[in-house]
């Protein structure tokens, strides 16, 4: 590459702030000491000697370097981003508004309750919605992601079998799993045991039968699952896994294509995971934050964490402590209320029938990318992994493509780069071979999903002449393919000094 | 559409997809959607039933501060490229968000003068509990010891958490307000996973943090250390004090309160403990044309690869609060971090002095505090607290709500954000509220 | 290393694992077969000198950027080295899987255990 074919972009060499500024320099106006200074009120050992590195930089510096530094990023605003599994939404930006209305950001989450009265019913009302959308009537929202809900769940489920008397020791999860159920399982102190998928892409309900036993604490499913299929077989396995005395969890990560249509409650789950970054349009953010609620059955409620909001009869809030069955706490205060208020206004704006538009226009979508892609001749290089319809996202597998044309899923999510797409979701789930995970959202538009069919067929027929193309994409990003080998033998994790 | 798909209706989407017993036949019983002028006036109606940091001079702290939000935050968290996207699975089109990790890293190393940091966790409390974790699947040993002054919801999330994967937890009293020194040797022993402080701790003393670590050195234990990032310009970091794995909360590194979330955690290690660490961790690196570039590294401790063997279940974590954490520190800069420590410092002394001259206000401890301190009341601290918001200022927090030894406690936290006029009058309201409380209660004026 | 490649001094366990014999002392590593699907080693999780290690059970770690495989112990015994160079080179598993890729070497608790183990051209013949 030479300099001349180079994007400005690419020419940047990357420069951290660390690496910018000046000796005395600074932003920050310290206010003016006014009151009288005291020696020694720190004792010599106690006090720090030499002053953190931190950089010195002007406002002006500061902000050409981060305003410069978000040009390098791609994201959701800018281009469609069908990250399977991700829910990538459009985030509505009346949300930032009222987030930003001082009543809620600068409020203390130890202020007096009866001084925040408008937050307690905010949070209460947000609870009463989310146990409608998941059909389960006790809601809390101290969870801060939905793996930290579905830490609270399973620490639930233990706290309801500890007190039933029973040491129960394995959770059931499908190989379609993500990576988060079984991480949980084991920080919960329990066994993880996998229970297969059978060719229509859900549960081996045979399988399932032979592992459910009085040693099994729970089954933690998605439906629709990873694969985008919805489990016909619901209502037999919520039957055997309660007819072993075993707990059914619901990873929410998949809500968006049922909302209003089907409810976790009615398939008879007993506790439901929310992830607020992914159908109720909390901004991703690069990687956080979300937040990760959870609605449970009556049996499941004096466990919940605490504290728990109240509703006297005369319509007062407030938070009770006093929940003697509770596992306690996951975090401090009450949870990420600056993404309830989003969330909140979120379900406010579309109401009832919105959200039920949403999930029905979610799976719209991507039926109808799918057959887009089918009717441009994609797939047979990239075929359908499991049925014929699917819900709010759909699963191909690259196999075919990797075999004739010698270009892997991998080397197709790199070219789509060039072509200013964000790709989807590679090698997941890992059941799939070359897994390539779609989830087009019920945002975007008929012309922008022809435009992603069109290219990925393009990509194909490229490859057919030359595969080598593909292979060394991506060419106007930023930066091009990064040696990640190198950074994890040698692993540089800070700026040196 | 249905067309393109080959379906007769959009029902027929759903006929074939699920089962006719689990579809909801209704509709949703929630209110009809609204209008976005009709939303803003709802929120904004609840926003003025709270009393915000906007409303009354506030003193309140116990874990989160009203510090000064600086707008150039603001501006930047709303900036959609980093607003927006996701976690950065496709480097090429994430540099700067994998940019800004590698930066917070390299900030909170700083800070802490620890080596190794990760891109963010959840917040303070679950970090002290996932520090804890990290410590279990080190050495094995079956308990924690935790001082009594680190902050109560670390200390329930720590329990909640060793609930599930098993530890044994043994809680270590304060005397004179900081950690019981021959308590604190005494609990250590060589089945000890992890030992636990609080620098400053929940009643705002500063705790002779090299001590508390080296009782510790004979013993198998993880010393960990939950520190308020702020006064670390002036307070000897955790990395020069023996400490093993610094946790922390970020929201006073410019994050909002907003009621209690979101902000960050903090996480950082010696470098012995690098391949345990939980959550994202941004590594350098070159692209295939030698330019220098940044990636998500060392995935392979991460859930999405390890699943069952994680060091942690962490995937998405709080990395647009991190972003607002490695701005703020960059905007404080080096000589503003040690600035913003000495004010805070003289006018918590200041604050301290000013109300433990008032009557029916005494010292609860006397030890070295740099922005939050205990004082004990001669008055129902309660009514006292309600009292005080009536003429605009909230003094602080009760402790007697989670110290049954300190009934008659108030937390009194200071920012740079309260001056002295702010801190005078305090005092005068305090003094009024306490006087006024004792001549209901028949106490000799 | 480029081409696939199963010495034939060599025995071999069904899951990708190669031992040499000296007398009651044994190496071990992980054959072409293994490498070439686990892709670029980045990192070796050596076991414990003076451990012991199973037959069939795992003894060891090795990583590539985006995966985690257990190394399985072909035969039983007491660890008495590890390669340390593995530590600067993980590379060299790719490299030279049967030479200065070697993992550990094993004092043999039951030498007879490899009676149990296949040769060069049986365990070629399995990969097809």
């Amino acid at each position: 590459m030479s300099a001349t074919t180079q994007t400005p972009l690419q020419r940047e060499e990357a420069t951290t702030i660390f690496e910018k500024g000046a000796p005395g320099r600074r932003a920050f106006s310290c206010p003016e000491m006014d009151v009288p200074v005291v020696d020694g009120l720190l004792p010599d050992g106690l006090r720090r000697s030499e002053p953190p590195r931190l950089p010195e930089v002007s406002e002006p510096e500061l902000v050409r370097h981060y305003v410069n530094l978000s040009k390098r990023n791609f994201d959701l605003d800018s281009g469609f981003y069908p990250l399977g599994s991700c829910t990538m939404k459009h985030n509505p930006r009346l949300h930032e508004r009222v987030a930003a209305l001082p009543g809620h950001a600068r409020l203390h989450p130890l202020q007096d309750p009866a001084h925040a009265q408008g937050a307690l019913e905010l949070m209460w009302n947000l609870e009463r919605a989310l146990a409608e959308i998941a059909g389960l009537p006790h809601v809390s929202l101290q969870p801060s992601a939905g793996s930290h809900g579905e830490l609270a769940g399973v620490l639930l489920t233990k706290a309801f079998h500890a007190d039933r008397g029973e040491e129960r020791t394995k959770v059931l999860t499908p190989d379609t799993a993500h990576g988060t159920n079984p991480a949980t399982v084991t920080m919960a102190g329990y066994e993880v045991v996998k229970v297969g998928t059978n060719a229509d892409g859900g549960v081996d309900v045979d399988d399932l039968r032979a592992k459910a036993g009085p040693d099994v604490a729970c089954l933690m499913l998605t439906n629709p699952n990873t694969l985008g299929i919805f489990d016909s077989n619901i209502e037999e396995i919520a039957d055997i896994v309660h007819g072993v005395g075993a707990t059914l969890y619901y990873d929410g990560a998949n809500l968006n294509a049922v909302m209003g249509i089907s409810r976790p409650g009615d398939m008879g789950f007993d506790i439901v995971h929310f992830n607020l970054h992914k159908s109720f349009t909390q901004p991703h953010g690069g990687g956080g934050p979300g937040a990760g609620p959870i609605a449970v059955s009556d049996r499941m409620e004096p466990y919940l964490p605490r504290p728990v909001i109240t509703r006297s009869g005369d319509g007062q809030f407030d938070l009770d402590d006093q929940r003697p069955k509770s596992i306690g706490k996951l975090r401090g205060f009450q949870g990420n209320y600056g993404c309830f208020v989003r969330s909140y206004a979120y379900i406010r704006s579309l109401g009832a029938e919105g959200l039920k538009d949403a999930s029905e226009t979610a799976v719209l979508n991507a039926n109808y990318l799918l057959a887009r892609l089918r009717s441009l001749g994609v797939a047979d290089k990239l075929p359908l992994a499991f049925g014929e319809l699917c819900m709010h996202e759909f699963v191909l597998s690259g196999a075919p493509m990797k075999r004739d044309l010698q270009i892997r899923t991998l080397d197709l999510a790199k070219r789509l780069l060039d072509h200013g797409f964000h790709p989807p979701t590679v090698y997941f789930p890992l059941l799939v071979d070359e897994a390539l995970l779609i989830e087009p959202t019920e945002t975007e538009t008929r012309e922008t999903l022809d435009a992603f069919a069109e290219v990925v067929a393009a990509i194909l027929r490229e490859a057919q002449e030359d595969p080598t193309i593909a292979r060394e994409a991506p060419y106007t990003t930023p930066v091009r393919r990064l040696d990640e080998a190198a950074a994890a033998k040698r692993p540089v994790i800070r700026q040196a000094l | 559409m249905l067309a393109e798909i080959g379906v007769a209706s959009l029902q027929e989407l759903f006929d074939r997809q699920i089962p006719a017993a689990v579809r909801l036949e209704r509709a949703l019983d929630l209110p009809a959607g609204m209008a976005e002028q009709d939303v803003y006036a709802h929120l904004r109606a609840l926003a003025a039933a709270n009393t915000s940091a906007e409303d009354e001079v506030t003193f309140l702290g116990a874990g989160m501060y009203d510090h000064y939000v600086p707008a150039v935050i603001d501006m930047l968290m709303g900036r959609s490229e980093f607003l927006t996207p996701y976690t950065p699975y496709q480097p090429e089109i994430s540099q700067g968000g994998l940019q800004v990790m590698f930066e917070y890293q390299t900030a909170i190393s700083e800070l802490t003068a620890l080596p190794v940091s990760n891109a963010s966790v959840y917040e303070g409390p679950s970090a002290v509990a996932a520090a804890a974790y990290l410590a279990k699947l080190a050495n094995g040993k079956a308990r924690v010891v935790v001082s009594r002054g680190v902050h109560p919801h670390s200390r329930a999330a720590l329990r909640t958490l060793a609930a599930g994967y098993g530890h044994q937890i043994v809680e270590v009293g304060l005397r004179d307000g900081v950690t019981d020194p021959d308590a604190w040797a005494a609990a250590i022993d060589q089945d000890t996973s992890a030992v636990i402080f609080q620098q400053p701790n929940f009643l705002g003393a500063v705790e002779d943090a090299s001590a508390l670590a080296l009782a510790a050195k004979d013993s198998p234990a993880v010393v960990v250390g939950s520190y308020d990032p702020i006064p670390l310009g002036i307070l000897k970091p955790p990395g020069e004090c023996g400490v093993d794995v610094a946790v922390g909360e970020g929201q006073t590194l410019g994050n909002r309160l907003d009621f209690g979330g979101p902000s960050f955690g903090f996480f950082a290690a010696t470098d012995a403990y690098l391949r345990r660490m939980p959550g994202r961790i941004a590594g350098e690196t070159r692209d295939v044309d030698g330019r220098r570039g940044f990636v998500l590294t060392l995935q392979t401790r991460e859930q999405h690869i390890r699943r069952e063997k994680a060091t942690s279940n962490i995937c998405t974590a709080q990395a647009l609060n991190a972003l607002a954490g490695v701005v703020y520190l960059t905007w404080l800069g080096r000589r503003g971090l040690v600035d913003l420590g000495e004010l805070l410092l003289q006018r918590t002394h200041y604050a301290r002095e000013a109300l433990t001259a008032l009557e029916g206000v005494e010292a609860l401890h006397e030890q070295p505090v740099v922005r939050e301190f205990a004082v004990r009341l001669q008055a129902p601290v309660d009514r006292v607290i309600a009292r005080c918001q009536d003429a605009g200022v909230n003094p602080g927090f009760a402790l007697g709500r989670e110290y049954d030894e300190h009934p008659d406690g108030l937390l009194v936290a200071v920012t740079e954000q309260r001056s002295k006029a702010d801190i005078d009058r305090l005092a005068d309201v305090l003094g009024a509220a306490v006087a006024a409380e004792r001549q209901t209660a028949g106490v000799g004026a | 290393m480029a081409d696939a490649s199963y010495p034939d001094d060599l025995l071999y366990h069904p899951e990708h694992d190669w031992v040499r014999l000296d007398g009651d002392t044994a190496t071990f590593g992980i054959t072409w077969f293994a490498q070439d699907a686990l892709g670029e080693v980045v990192f070796f999780e050596p076991p414990e000198v003076g451990s012991t290690v199973s037959k069939d059970e795992p003894y060891a770690e090795v990583e590539s950027v985006k995966a985690v495989s257990d190394v399985i112990a072909p035969l039983s015994g007491e660890i008495v080295e590890v390669n340390a160079e593995l530590a600067d080179k993980p590379e060299a598993i790719n490299e030279d899987p049967y030479g200065d890729g070697w993992l550990a070497r094993v004092k043999l608790s039951d030498p007879s255990e490899k009676d149990g183990l296949l040769d060069a051209a049986t365990y070629t013949k399995s990969l097809s």
